[in-house]
């Protein structure tokens, strides 16, 4: 048997390893993935608990992060590709106007 | 004693780990987005070990599967290199990483240090396997189902409602600009 808080310290690290990349990433699409492992380490925390408590909303919770995490990264990749599109650089140091 | 349990969620969350600090490391976005599938299937293995193998199928199904595949595709087309580093990107390193490490040190000394071990999750799994009723997973989709038709059903219908939204934003956004705006000499060639 797995301890809770294993689980917890688990996603805490991937969180935590999701917000450092966001900080040193200069690359927007690594910056989205960045995100992406963010909310991955939300859900295993969501999963953990749901097992936990014997509460499935837990796992349910799970499938509307993810449907939201899906809608994101479709219209984040859309607007990466309009940033590409006006700027020709996916640098976000270099993105740093809103009119060019 | 160790349990296989332990093992496998010592097994899972060290890949999960180790892709984690591997999507930090790569320079190279394609590397990065690799790294990231092998984070999302280890965390499919770990919500197989709490009993959510409906979860686990559409974390590998979505997250692994369509959403990976957008990121990859979307790095493809836009040909993405080598990232390069500014000064401030420099600077964001010397302070972000050793904040995040000292944060993460601190949730995960006040999460052992409050729950301590003798919280322990509920494995099923294994449990039901052994007594031969696979059937009564709590994770299953004969269960989640009915919670989420019933329930959870107004923000179901919500989600789709969301989906619309973005497969119509995605679409505008990512379709080519009015020709106007190209002027008329290139018009011909568009």
């Amino acid at each position: 048997m797995v301890p809770l808080s294993y689980y917890l310290v688990l996603s805490g690290i991937l969180f935590a390893c999701g917000v450092t990349g966001f900080l040193i990433k200069r690359n927007i699409i690594s910056i989205f993935m960045s995100i992406e492992l963010m909310l991955n380490g939300v859900n295993l925390s969501f999963v953990a608990f749901a097992a936990h408590w014997h509460a499935l909303a837990g796992q349910v919770f799970v499938f509307f992060v993810m449907v939201v995490a899906a809608a994101e990264a479709a219209v984040g990749l859309a607007i990466i590709i309009a940033v590409y599109r006006t700027r020709e650089t996916l640098n976000v140091d270099q993105v740093n106007l809103l009119k060019l | 004693m160790i349990s296989v349990h332990l093992i496998l969620f010592l097994v899972f969350g060290a890949v999960a780990v180790a892709g984690a600090v591997n999507l930090l490391a790569q320079r190279h976005p394609i590397n990065s987005a690799l790294s990231l599938i092998a984070v999302m299937a280890a965390l499919a293995g770990e919500y197989l070990l709490l009993g959510a193998e409906f979860v686990a199928a559409v974390q590998v199904i979505v997250y692994a599967g369509a959403v990976m595949v957008l990121f990859v595709f979307t790095i493809m087309l836009l040909n993405a290199g080598v990232e390069e580093h500014t000064k401030g990107s420099h600077v964001a390193s010397l302070f972000g990483i050793p904040g995040v490490l000292l944060g993460s040190i601190l949730i995960a000394w006040a999460v052992l240090r409050n729950s301590g071990t003798e919280a322990v999750a509920a494995g099923p799994w294994i449990n039901t396997v052994s007594n031969g009723r696979p059937q009564d997973l709590p994770g299953s989709p004969e269960t989640i189902g009915p919670l989420l038709f019933h329930e959870f059903l107004l923000p179901f219908e919500i989600t789709s409602v969301l989906i619309l939204i973005a497969i119509m934003g995605a679409v505008v956004l990512a379709s080519k600009p009015p020709s106007t705006s190209s002027g008329p000499a290139k018009e011909a060639g568009n």
